[in-house]
């Protein structure tokens, strides 16, 4: 045990990667716009995101990324003044159309936030309660769901015998693995993380950071990031986002090796190279 | 640790006005006993409870009769029942406020509901003896009713509850309501699995509160109920209240009368006490999110 997981931290990043299928597109995004009270927040971008991979958003602050992450789940439905137009395929479905089902699309696309917002609840319903509103009716089947989603992040062997204990006295790794958890829980396709362990300290960041990895091939993963370390450590393909003209715009995206070791775009040179942004 | 003069002072002059404050409330409590006392020392506290009927003035042989249970459970009914239709009504209205109204009627809802709880009680009071009395009475006679009271009481405690569970919601953080929606649930499922367990505690204080309120009015509850000492066999006969009691009876009253009119507002604080002490059971454990 000891010794496997030594070779685990040891081995190199490229061979540690379980592969994911680019083949084939998950979320195709076509001229996506947004307006906050009619001031235009991100303009016309078109991205594709593969299947089962890491997708990383990158760029500097206020240039669009969180808003773009919003977008892919429809929360942005939530912000009062907010107008998106422009075309989301989810698995080639439209989810931008106003018959859209809200409540299955966000079963499908999870997602997590910067901060860890467990619910004032405890750990056993945190998990168990989305569950029993979309209709899972035995007790026992949700706890199991709980159990396997807790495995999942690796967090059952922490809080087995505390089930139902407040989640909020659990750390903030603990908790933003426990958000994890219930995203998971639900068995969705895609997840939306939005910064998941910048409010972490290093070593839960680390946790966190190995668990989106090793998630990887089973669930498409879209996670807006301003480390770009971690960004070249996950990721498969890397958007870069760019604030030109006062709105938000994709200046440039790719496969990570690909934008990081031969940009194309002048800014995405700078940028990452830690001279701009 | 290391002070200023100027925290000194402000320490000291701090430390000051919390002792008048904690005074205040004790020599009330004091005052009550010793004007109580005469009563209680010469009537004895069970008759409070057993004597046959209230006539405090009586002269007749034996002295007063001093039954309180007519008036006790006058003030604990009405109050029950505003209660009990303010609490579910209120919390309506802070949940429309809070999560469905559009802004401009939340605002003005809330601004009438702000003004709803400066009104004067008097002035409640003169619209249930002109308006609601005698709706009643077309229902049922007399009109001047425990319902009349019950209903008036309602009234004057639904923006307490409203405005303070309101606040209460409020402080409930925005990111559960994300994390619920970006959970697939619709907004009702997040306000009931989520919003209102996190709420739970300041929506119980908001109505403890507004128990204690109903209990201590006076002047709205004596115009409407009719004030008869009798223990009411259903919601249209008329009650009286501990408070209205005191207030009736005080401008006449003398020795013991007047003294047995003291034991009432020892009764009464001794139930907001009780209620008080409920108040910080409950929220002493409430999860602080």
């Amino acid at each position: 045990m000891n010794a496997q997981s030594t070779t685990e931290v040891i081995r190199p990043w490229t061979q540690r990667r379980p592969c994911c299928d680019t083949s084939e597109t998950c979320i195709q995004v076509q001229g996506l716009s947004v307006h906050y009270q009619g001031q235009q927040a991100l303009g016309d971008v078109s991205l594709s995101i593969p299947r089962g991979c890491i997708t990383a958003i990158v760029g500097p602050s206020g240039c669009g990324k969180s808003t773009f992450l919003n977008c892919l789940n429809r929360m942005t439905d939530m912000i009062p003044g907010c107008t998106v137009s422009g075309n989301v395929r989810l698995m080639g479905q439209d989810i931008m159309q106003n018959g859209t089902d809200l409540i299955s699309l966000r079963r499908r696309v999870g997602m997590i936030f910067q901060k860890p917002n467990p619910f004032p609840l405890s750990i056993r319903k945190n998990l168990t309660f989305a569950l029993k509103h979309h209709g899972m009716k035995r007790r026992s089947d949700r706890d199991e769901a709980a159990r396997n989603a807790l495995c999942q992040v690796g967090l059952w062997e922490e809080v087995k015998d505390r089930l139902d204990a407040p989640a909020q006295d659990l750390s903030g790794g603990q908790q933003q693995r426990l958000c994890l958890a219930r995203a998971l829980v639900l068995k969705p396709q895609v997840l939306l993380l939005d910064e998941p362990s910048s409010s972490l300290d290093p070593v839960a960041s680390g946790v966190v950071e190995d668990l989106i990895s090793q998630l990887r091939g089973e669930y498409t993963q879209v996670i807006v990031t301003h480390n770009l370390a971690q960004a070249r450590r996950i990721a498969d393909h890397v958007a870069v986002f760019w604030t030109r003209h006062g709105s938000g715009q994709l200046i440039e995206a790719g496969p990570i090796s690909q934008v990081f070791d031969d940009p194309q775009h002048e800014l995405t040179a700078t940028y990452i190279s830690g001279l701009r942004g | 640790m290391f002070r200023s003069p100027g925290d000194r002072l402000l320490l000291g002059s701090l430390r000051c006005v919390s002792v008048l404050a904690g005074a205040v409330v004790l020599l009330i409590v004091v005052f009550l006993l010793i004007e109580s006392w005469p009563a209680l020392r010469s009537v004895g506290p069970m008759r409070f409870l057993t004597d046959p009927s209230w006539h405090p003035a009586a002269s007749d042989g034996g002295g007063g009769r001093f039954n309180l249970i007519p008036m006790l459970i006058g003030t604990l009914a009405s109050t029950l029942g505003a209660v009990m239709l303010a609490t579910p009504v209120g919390i309506a209205s802070a949940l429309f406020c809070r999560f469905y109204a559009p802004r401009r009627i939340a605002t003005g809802y809330r601004r009438l509901l702000e003004l709803l709880t400066g009104t004067p009680s008097v002035v409640f009071g003169l619209w249930g003896l002109q308006v609601l009395a005698p709706l009643i009475c077309q229902w049922r006679p007399p009109g001047q009713s425990l319902l009349a009271g019950v209903l008036i009481l309602t009234m004057m405690i639904l923006p307490t509850v409203a405005l303070l569970s309101e606040s209460s919601l409020n402080s409930v953080p925005r990111a559960y309501l994300r994390g619920a929606a970006a959970l697939g649930l619709s907004r009702w499922a997040a306000i009931r699995s989520v919003v209102l367990p996190a709420a739970r505690g300041g929506i119980i204080t908001a109505v403890l509160l507004a128990t204690g309120r109903a209990i201590g009015e006076t002047m709205a509850v004596l115009m409407v109920a009719g004030n008869v000492v009798r223990v009411p066999q259903s919601v249209f006969d008329p009650v009286r209240t501990l408070t209205a009691n005191i207030a009736l009876e005080l401008g006449y009253a003398m020795d013991i009368h007047r003294s047995a009119l003291f034991v009432s507002g020892l009764v009464l604080m001794v139930i907001l006490t009780a209620l008080i002490g409920v108040t910080e059971w409950i929220g002493g454990d409430r999860l602080d999110a």
